[in-house]
């Protein structure tokens, strides 16, 4: 049982911790696209789809968005592993859970966006009579992305802060590599863990910062 | 896909279901309380009062729940000597200074969106600070809070799966455990645990809306009727 603070200890998990932290911005910067992406398809298709795709997927995108990653990155990874595909990474299956879980929040904020566009853009698209794709690409989604763009950022500093969770399926990530490194040297849980927390917070602070100041230059600049 | 197995040892889920339950509304409690104590002073005109108070914030929204509740099971004994006898008090603590901390932003944004006239007129009248806050700022910043809470006790309640991975016997530990059992469908154990938890959310969307049209009938408000859908109402800086 370890007994208190080592930098002994630190020096010798630093390097592990920040192999974990280089899997997080990975898994970051996969799920992060996943997230942009198929968060808009959402909301456009939640707008402007089929009528019968419509119902199901604002359904399947709520229950996505009211239940737990853990218990969804478990069960995917288990469909995955035991039925579908063995040979998938843990990575793979983790980040385009995390991916999928987090557009179903982005789509909120796109949703947001859109409604917030004036009518009178539409009816200004119809009456030109634009092409679907125009209206969407020279009107709508250009509007859309300057309300959008602050909340959408936001949703991905808290993805980023949950990527942990993926340890569960072996993804090695900081809370992994920490408990390897206790299984292998029977101490690190001090260090570890605290040098995990101290590198999130360096990570995310300047961007949350950073996130806020476009917020509000956003709010300011009339449009 | 054995159906019936999972059927045969739903009962088996009683016991974690309060569990699940009781960390969430625990924590729920303590970050509610947090949230009010951090957001006043948060939104204080005293640097002394608000330094604190901001810092407690950053650091508790800046670094990874995850993190927290492994830092308070594992970090923290060794550390501050402090030992829970339950792991479940340390997923609490987590879960309660994380969401406490991130719905402090909530009830500082409210009680700053209280139009001024409010306040002037309070001093007018000369209320002391208490009851300025007690009588004039809280009722009217109450509903205004109600759905971003209610989005935070969601994700509060979402994040609560996570205590099993510290070693607390919620629904989550029950159905990882039951599933490796031979004869038993591990994809249909997490599946129930899926739509126990989404009622649950339900469930707590739900009670809100209420709470929500109550408190704006208080104020002759009519709240806004929102289709029925469980969205989160976290506004753009809610989460960050």
């Amino acid at each position: 049982m370890q007994t208190g603070w080592s930098n002994e200890t630190l020096r010798e998990i630093f390097p592990a911790i920040w192999d974990g932290f280089i899997v997080v911005l990975q898994v970051t910067l996969v799920a992060g696209i996943i997230a942009i992406v198929v968060g808009l398809l959402v909301a456009i298709g939640e707008r402007n789809g089929p009528a019968w795709l419509r119902r199901p997927l604002s359904l399947v995108f709520q229950f996505i968005r009211n239940t737990p990653l853990l218990v969804q990155v478990l069960i995917v990874w288990t469909a995955t592993s035991l039925y579908i595909n063995p040979d998938w990474s843990a990575f793979a299956v983790g980040s385009t859970v995390l991916g999928l879980h987090y557009a179903s929040y982005t789509s909120e904020s796109y949703r947001a966006g859109i409604d917030a566009i004036p009518k009178g853009q539409w009816e200004a698209a119809t009456a030109l009579n634009l092409p679907s794709h125009r209206v969407w690409g020279a009107i709508v989604l250009p509007q859309m992305a300057r309300r959008s763009a602050a909340a959408v950022g936001n949703w991905i500093i808290a993805m980023f802060k949950e990527v942990p969770t993926l340890f569960i399926i072996g993804v090695m990530e900081m809370i992994a590599e920490a408990r390897a490194f206790q299984g292998q040297h029977y101490t690190g849980a001090v260090e570890g863990y605290t040098l995990a927390g101290l590198l999130f917070l360096a990570a995310s602070y300047p961007v949350a910062v950073a996130m806020r100041r476009l917020e509000n230059r956003l709010a300011k600049s009339n449009f | 896909m054995d159906f019936q197995a999972v059927i045969e040892s739903l009962p088996r889920y009683g016991e974690p279901l309060l569990v699940t339950v009781g960390v969430t509304v625990a924590s729920a409690a303590l970050a509610l309380v947090l949230a009010f104590g951090l957001g006043l002073m948060t939104g204080s005109r005293h640097l002394a009062v608000r330094t604190p108070a901001r810092v407690f914030v950053e650091f508790f929204r800046g670094s990874s729940v995850v993190v927290q509740l492994f830092w308070f099971a594992f970090a923290m004994p060794v550390v501050l000597g402090i030992q829970f006898d339950y792991l479940i008090v340390a997923g609490i603590i987590a879960l309660g200074f994380n969401y406490g901390a991130y719905s402090s932003e909530v009830v500082r944004g409210a009680i700053a969106a209280v139009p001024k006239g409010q306040l002037e007129a309070a001093t007018a009248l000369n209320l002391t600070p208490l009851q300025k806050l007690r009588l004039v700022v809280l009722p009217q910043a109450w509903p205004e809070m109600i759905p971003s809470l209610c989005a935070f006790a969601i994700m509060l309640l979402k994040a609560s799966a996570l205590v099993s991975v510290i070693g607390v016997l919620d629904i989550t530990w029950l159905a990882g455990l039951l599933g490796k059992q031979p004869g038993q469908d591990r994809l249909l154990h997490y599946a129930v645990v899926l739509v126990i938890y989404f009622v649950l959310a339900w469930l707590i969307w739900t009670g809100m809306r209420a709470l929500e049209r109550r408190a704006k009938r208080g104020l002759g408000i009519e709240a806004k009727v929102q289709k029925g859908r469980l969205a989160p109402a976290v506004a753009a800086g809610g989460v960050d």
